[in-house]
């Protein structure tokens, strides 16, 4: 078992594009399938060998041992978000084979998708702050330019807003992480945690609280510091979209919050409070936003916006039961998030067009976009069986039973509109009146078996809330969070206390 | 050198001291990339100021008389193929030693130019790929046209 290679593997695939497929365009893509497909089979051995090694897996790396080395850590948690990412790069990446055809640079755009793949793999294993910071970087910065890749005017801004507030939130976190290692003396986010459990909570880590939040919070898009978000995501390239969307404000917001306030912080209720008042926040405005929205995809991001929210209430509410929401909600969220923004890109590549008022009828020409997107709707807006209905009935359940039945019931009015835009969706996109946008070109076949696929996990995957197999694979991840610091416990066996060898 | 574009650049008091500085800085950086385990400085620094060097010509001879004597595609190459050999020295360190990017060459005495087992050797590898990099950088920048209008 080997954890460095979720990071070697993109990072040399990605390379090795630059290197040998800048005349010969094709081996772009077979290179970047090759390393996706190899780390998710990888990811899901190791989901399924930790609970051999005890839950936790630890590599140093260059043969140090920690704090003086970076070190890379598996749990729970990190294992199932390495799936969910993984997963979802494949199929976008097995999506852009053909989509590509329609942009110039198909290695440029394979060679960042696989940088960015690095810096989320990263930033999921990474048991230390600065590299945390440094893998953050590197999946923000492809991101960036991977938001430019149409070159329009448009995306351009779209990007460069993007990475004037990614710059400024990725110094507050920076600064956050230097007023950390001051205090502590140590980056390794275990010894962190150590070393702050002795001293309870000094007046300064509120500082760190606050930029933490903000900056965390700004890759996670939640209001108020969504603003990029609706520009940035509808700007980017369809499959790019479908990471940015699903996996990237989840592995670098969530999971970065999750991991550093629960684990190493040990969940202080301050923090839970803002986080659970932002999360609501962002469902409202996020869902009331997209409701008037006439472009496809920026519907899409609003979306984003306002489902994001309600994983973030799930892990604020701090019990079990609303963590297992926000966990799934996540999951379930990357999927049909990510098959809807795959849907609106096979509707711009036949039609050239995403504003919703010159489409329509579409569903009689394009029935496999026509279907799988009717079945993105029904698992966001929570129609049973469909996935959407089992997490987020799971964090209006939880809600209520923590006694925030406020947030409980905006929670369930705002899946109503989340209805309400969707249906506006399928009015105006697929059923209705035949708009003035032509079917100019057939959805090709690795574009459509993409989203067939994830059409079908949007079903397949609410069978993890079988009871039995919720015990067996989901609790533990829900223990990791719910344990707070016990990541710290686990950890401390492998820390040197001795001083430098 | 034989300067195929006499007309390009800047005036000749600055080709002529440029003439007598670049060699200073392109050894300087060598300097500081080949004694990084020794002193500070390293792969990163080094990078930089070599490629300085080849931003000092350029300013002052014009883009056309660098370019005729190195290749945009080897460069872009060279790039490629030092991260790809860094990335690949992590992992005979994994299979050597088993853990990745682990020393798997011997340390030698302490402050001679040849220890430190492997650091050296990636110092290099980082500053063809940072002096590389950022050379690009300044070229595509520099040659960047903005449409009319």
């Amino acid at each position: 078992m080997i954890l460095s290679q979720f990071i070697f593997v993109p990072l040399l695939a990605a390379f090795l594009i630059v290197l040998f497929a800048r005349k010969k365009e094709n081996i772009a893509a077979v290179i970047a399938l090759a390393a996706c497909a190899w780390i998710l089979i990888v990811s899901f051995i190791a989901f399924f060998k930790l609970p051999a090694h005890g839950g936790m897996i630890l590599n140093n790396t260059s043969g140090w041992s920690i704090p003086y080395t970076i070190s890379l850590v598996l749990d729970n948690l990190s294992a199932f978000m390495l799936i969910v990412v993984n997963l979802v790069a494949f199929l976008s990446a097995f999506y852009a084979i053909q989509y590509i055809n329609h942009f110039t640079g198909k290695w440029n755009f394979f060679a960042l998708f696989m940088l960015m793949l690095t810096g989320m793999n990263g930033v999921i294993l990474t048991g230390d702050f600065f590299n945390l910071y440094v893998f953050m970087e590197i999946s923000l910065i492809s991101a960036y330019a991977l938001v430019a890749f149409g070159t329009e005017s448009e995306e351009l801004e779209a990007s460069f807003k993007y990475a004037t507030m990614g710059a400024i939130t990725s110094t507050m976190i920076l600064f956050g992480i230097g007023i950390l290692y001051s205090y502590t003396s140590t980056l390794t986010m275990a010894d962190v945690g150590l070393q702050l459990r002795n001293v309870g909570t000094p007046k300064l880590l509120f500082l760190v609280y606050g930029l933490f939040i903000a900056g965390f919070g700004l890759k996670t898009a939640l209001v108020p510091f969504h603003a990029w978000l609706p520009d940035a995501h509808p700007s980017a390239p369809a499959p790019i979209s479908a990471m940015l969307s699903g996996v990237l404000i989840k592995t670098l917001g969530v999971y970065a919050l999750v991991r550093i306030f629960f684990n190493v912080f040990g969940a202080p209720t301050v923090v839970l409070q803002i986080l659970m008042l932002l999360g609501t926040l962002s469902i409202v405005i996020g869902g009331f936003l997209s409701v008037v929205q006439w472009d496809f995809k920026r519907l899409l991001g609003f979306s984003s916006i306002s489902q994001i929210g309600y994983v973030v209430i799930g892990f604020a509410l701090g019990t079990p039961l609303g963590i297992l929401g926000g966990l799934l909600h996540l999951f379930y969220h990357a999927i049909f998030k990510s098959l809807l923004f795959l849907d609106s890109g096979a509707v711009e590549y036949a039609t050239d067009t995403r504003d919703l008022r010159q489409l329509g009828g579409l569903s009689k020409e394009m029935k496999v976009t026509s279907a799988t997107t009717m079945v993105g709707t029904l698992s966001i807006s929570g129609i049973p069986p469909f996935n959407g209905f089992f997490s987020k009935l799971i964090i209006i359940i939880a809600c209520i039973s923590a006694g925030q039945i406020v947030v409980g019931i905006i929670a369930a009015l705002v899946s109503i509109v989340t209805l309400a835009y969707f249906l506006k969706v399928q009015k105006h996109a697929f059923f209705g009146k035949k708009g003035s946008a032509k079917v100019l070109e057939k959805v090709p076949f690795a574009m459509k078996t993409a989203m067939i696929i994830l059409a079908a996990l949007c079903l397949i995957s609410s069978a993890i809330m079988i009871p039995s197999i919720r015990k067996q694979y989901l609790n533990p991840i829900v223990d990791t969070v719910m344990g707070k610091t016990s990541y710290i416990d686990k950890v401390e066996p492998y820390l040197d206390k001795g001083g430098v060898k | 050198m034989q300067n195929n574009f006499p007309n390009e650049g800047m005036s000749v008091i600055v080709k002529t001291i440029t003439r007598f500085t670049v060699w200073l800085i392109f050894l300087y950086g060598l300097y500081i990339v080949l004694h990084g385990h020794l002193s500070p400085g390293g792969g990163f620094a080094g990078g930089v100021i070599i490629a300085l060097s080849y931003v000092h010509l350029t300013l002052a001879y014009g883009k056309n008389f660098v370019l005729a004597r190195v290749d945009k595609f080897a460069m872009n190459s060279l790039e490629s193929i030092a991260a790809i050999l860094f990335v690949l020295t992590g992992i005979v360190g994994l299979y050597v030693v088993g853990n990745f990017l682990a020393n798997f060459m011997g340390i030698g005495k302490l402050y001679t130019l040849i220890s430190a087992g492997y650091i050296p050797m990636l110092n290099i590898f980082i500053c063809v790929k940072v002096g590389m990099g950022l050379y690009l950088v300044f070229y595509y920048l520099a040659s960047f046209k903005p449409q009319e209008g």
